[in-house]
């Protein structure tokens, strides 16, 4: 795999809702890059992520320097949504023509929808949006496929696996096994990598 | 391995807190002290986690004045250590700093201040930069992740060249954001503590430590922080990146300098815009600032919060109009910045573009149209408290028995995740009527008490965490009973600081590096200042809300419930379910209840939601925390808990 990146700065959104584990999939993806010889520089909203609000990670990749923690509006090149509506919220604002979106489908519904003061989008819409304002999705079921696995938070890496197999980025199976072996407990790692296995088959 | 530990001139991806840990540690700390409060918890926790190996003394302590003291005294017995907090933190701990920085200090003592510009997770917006210029000590700002590390650092040595305290302050996109930083070595020698004190009392090196007299420890200090400001002269944390001929000078610090350097090239103007970035704001490194501010006549400055820096290049610049000219300033006193908020490229690029009058490319129009259409369809995801949380238990109960007791009572809230029932639309309902700093909820119920010969008659309730009660609640407490004031004061003991990640506070057992401590018991504290205590589960409905109503009856004096539930987050319950939860379709009548869907429109417990094709409420297996609360508020009985086998 070379190592080269299709932009430079190569900036990803990483989204989700907070207890996906939203952090811990920016943080293994930006420790692969960065095992590669990459800057990354990772900006994170998280300090309400216990609290069911959005959560969001910016990485901005660059062979030749740090860049700002927060990417400029328009200017994503990858988005992952660990929720679809989290998906459309970031592509609102930092979507452009050239980006590329890979969404998980399982909702978590944000309270003023519970309460009946919102509606949900569904998925078909979703989907359309998807193809009329980005460059390439995907939207795949990695909540049943981590649940399948016994742990629904896995989904997180199963979209990591899923990301690596969209080749957006010069990352795969074996940067993320080096990456697992170096941050995660060995007896979850086995789970980890059936998880990115799993996602690597969904795209 | 750790990789806080990692090897010298390794390469790694540091949180910025992180990073600010590793600094202390290529410094040598050996004592650190904190009260967490995002976006700085991170960094005592990650001391703790190497306390051990490298031989360290780390504690959360009860707040962040006593932080300071417990630091400062290892100051005065000649170690290194340091002081952590966010940015409200150092108001609290400043009564100490205004002596502290007068009798000055030993051993290297670096106070950080993590700041939350755009209160991302905090109720306030608060600035401690001030606070560098009110109490005259040196202030630091790094602006990147390698600086976070070597700005640390250096810090410690400065501290020692000036024997006072010096303050690094770093901001929620620096702490908690992360990049590539090179290791530096980590020291290998254990000091050993000494305190001088026989000396002559003016002499704050050897002799007691203490700021009087004040006339010469205040000299004496000001003369330290002039020869800081000197040392910053020659300090590579200040740079200059820009060509020699320019159109505009921006003079910034910290996160602001990577918004800038973005938006310099953003609008492509690396020609004929100059940064000018300082990793030491105060005092100003004035000929250093000279220099550059004659080379053109636009400066703008860019920075979060108040105008600190704004300010004080303005004083300066009127000092030496014949040396460096008459300046047109671009910041937050004219408008070009937004006063309140945190700043982003975006937001300087469009100000950059403004005073440059030139447009930046954006969007097609019709792409960006289509967004806006996408906008409009996004259901807004506002915060609530977590599946299974306590609190919105607590608040059940209370603002039941306050309905029942028919006389408008309200809670005066405080400082931690239960702050969320002072917002919408967290809970569907409010009982929270106030909400400020650590521990005032009780301080301004012992004040509305008072209002009875006013003609204020609405009973008073107030609420706080269990590590907020130690940080500041006890003294508001004995103003209640000394005073006699008529309030119900609730605990909401989830059994950790969970707001901040699970630290442990004196009511554990537990140490912040994993010690066995002996726990101070909030009850028996109530109880001794004369208060009638009571202790109850919030998932107990029934019987907590009869205990609260019993309360209210009770007139004349001080009364304490204390509810005990874990938070739902807690290392020990997390992914362990209590109860398996169905909704009965049969019996939910939804709708047509009568309940008015008092499940999904008033509790909402974001597991519990609504299926709008059957019109039923139904629970979210995945989100669902098994806390069983949800069954005893459907007063159809339609929602149905198991117990599940905890085998
Ligand atoms: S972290 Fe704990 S206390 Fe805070 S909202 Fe979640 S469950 Fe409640
Ligand atoms: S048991 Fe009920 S209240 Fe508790 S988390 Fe599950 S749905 Fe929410």
């Amino acid at each position: 795999m070379k190592n080269l990146l299709a932009k430079d700065p190569t900036n990803i959104v990483i989204t989700g809702v907070g207890g996906q584990g939203n952090v811990m999939a920016s943080r293994v993806l930006a420790g692969m890059l960065v095992a590669k010889g990459f800057y990354v520089t990772i900006g994170e909203t998280f300090g309400m992520s216990q609290r069911g609000g959005s959560v969001m990670s910016h990485l901005r990749v660059s062979k030749k320097s740090a860049w700002s923690p927060q990417i400029p509006l328009g200017q994503a090149d990858i988005i992952v949504a660990l929720e679809p509506s989290e998906a459309l919220r970031v592509l609102s604002r930092w979507g452009n023509p050239r980006v590329a979106v890979l969404s998980n489908n399982r909702v978590v519904y944000p309270i003023g929808v519970i309460t009946g003061d919102y509606d949900y989008p569904d998925e078909e819409k979703i989907k359309n949006i998807f193809a009329k304002l980005t460059a390439k999705s995907w939207m795949i079921d990695a909540t049943s496929v981590a649940m399948e696995m016994g742990n629904p938070v896995l989904s997180n890496i199963v979209m990591i696996g899923a990301l690596a197999k969209t080749a957006l980025l010069p990352i795969d199976r074996r940067a993320f096994e080096k990456e697992i072996n170096k941050n995660v407990a060995a007896d979850k790692r086995g789970a980890n990598l059936a998880a990115f296995d799993a996602g690597v088959k969904m795209v | 391995m750790i990789k806080l530990l990692s090897a010298a001139n390794k390469e790694v991806l540091f949180m910025g807190n992180e990073a600010i840990a590793r600094g202390a540690l290529e410094a040598g700390v050996n004592v650190a002290a904190a009260y967490p409060g995002t976006p700085s918890s991170e960094i005592i926790e990650n001391l703790a986690a190497v306390a051990k190996e490298r031989n360290l003394y780390v504690e959360w302590s009860t707040n962040e004045k006593v932080a300071v003291e417990v630091a400062a005294a290892a100051s005065f017995a000649g170690l290194r250590s340091m002081c952590v907090m966010k940015q409200n933190g150092v108001n609290v701990a400043s009564d100490f700093l205004l002596h502290l920085t007068a009798s000055g200090t030993r051993g290297g003592l670096v106070l950080v201040s993590c700041e939350d510009p755009g209160a991302l997770s905090s109720v306030n917006e608060g600035e401690s930069r001030y606070f560098a210029r009110m109490l005259e000590m040196p202030l630091l700002e790094p602006a990147d992740f390698q600086e976070a590390k070597d700005l640390t650092k250096w810090a410690f040595e400065l501290s020692e060249k000036v024997h006072n305290i010096v303050m690094l302050r770093s901001v929620t996109r620096m702490s908690h954001a992360s990049g590539n930083v090179i290791c530096g070595k980590l020291p290998n020698k254990i000091p050993q503590a000494r305190f001088v004190y026989d000396g002559p009392l003016t002499d704050p090196l050897t002799g007691p430590v203490i700021s009087t007299p004040v006339g010469v420890k205040h000299k004496l200090q000001q003369e330290k922080l002039k020869t800081a400001g000197e040392l910053f002269e020659k300090s590579s944390f200040n740079k200059y990146i820009g060509p020699k001929k320019l159109r505009l000078l921006i003079i910034t610090s910290s996160a602001c300098y990577l918004y800038s350097k973005e938006a310099v090239s953003m609008l492509g103007m690396q020609g004929c815009v100059g940064i000018l970035k300082l990793g030491c704001t105060w005092p100003l490194p004035e000929k250093l600032l000279k220099k550059y501010l004659r080379l053109t006549k636009n400066i703008m400055i860019v920075e979060e919060v108040l105008p600190f820096m704004e300010e004080n290049v303005k004083v300066l610049a009127a000092s030496y109009p014949k040396e460096i000219g008459v300046k047109t300033f671009y910041g937050k006193i004219d408008g070009t910045f937004p006063s309140v908020g945190e700043l982003n490229p975006d937001v300087v690029a469009e100000a950059l573009a403004k005073i440059m009058k030139v447009k930046y490319k954006t969007l097609p129009a019709s792409y960006a149209q289509e967004l806006r259409k996408v906008a409009a369809v996004i259901p807004p995801r506002d915060q609530t408290f977590c599946p299974g949380c306590p609190h919105r238990a607590s608040f059940w109960n209370i603002n039941a028995a306050l309905k029942l007791d028919g006389r408008e009572g309200f809670v005066c809230g405080d400082i931690g995740c239960y702050a969320m029932a002072a917002l919408t639309p967290a809970i569907g309902f409010h009982t929270v009527r106030t909400l400020h700093s650590m521990g005032s909820g009780t301080g301004l119920a012992s004040g509305f008490a008072k209002l009875d010969m006013f003609g204020f008659n609405k009973p008073v309730v107030s609420v706080c965490g269990d590590s907020t009660f130690y940080h500041a609640v006890i003294p508001a407490l004995i103003n209640a009973q000394h005073n006699k004031a008529d309030i119900i004061f609730v605990v909401l003991d989830n059994a950790g600081t969970a707001m901040t990640g699970f630290q442990p506070h004196p009511g554990l057992t537990l140490s912040a590096v994993g010690e066995t401590v002996p726990a101070v018991d909030i009850g028996k504290i109530c109880e001794a200042i004369g208060a009638k205590v009571e202790v109850s589960d919030p998932f107990d409905l029934g019987t907590t809300t009869k205990k609260i109503s019993a309360f209210l009856e009770e007139k004349g004096n001080l009364k304490v419930l204390i509810l005990k539930q874990t938070c739902a987050l807690s290392p020990e319950k997390k992914g362990k379910k209590q109860y398996e939860i169905k909704v009965n379709e049969e019996l939910c009548l939804g709708d047509d209840c009568g309940c008015n869907r008092l499940c999904t429109r008033i509790f909402r417990c974001p597991a519990l939601i609504w299926d709008k094709t059957k019109k039923k409420a139904v629970v979210d297996e995945v989100i669902c925390a098994g806390c069983g609360f949800c069954a005893a508020i459907c007063p159809q009985n339609a929602i149905v808990k198991t117990e599940v086998d905890a085998s």
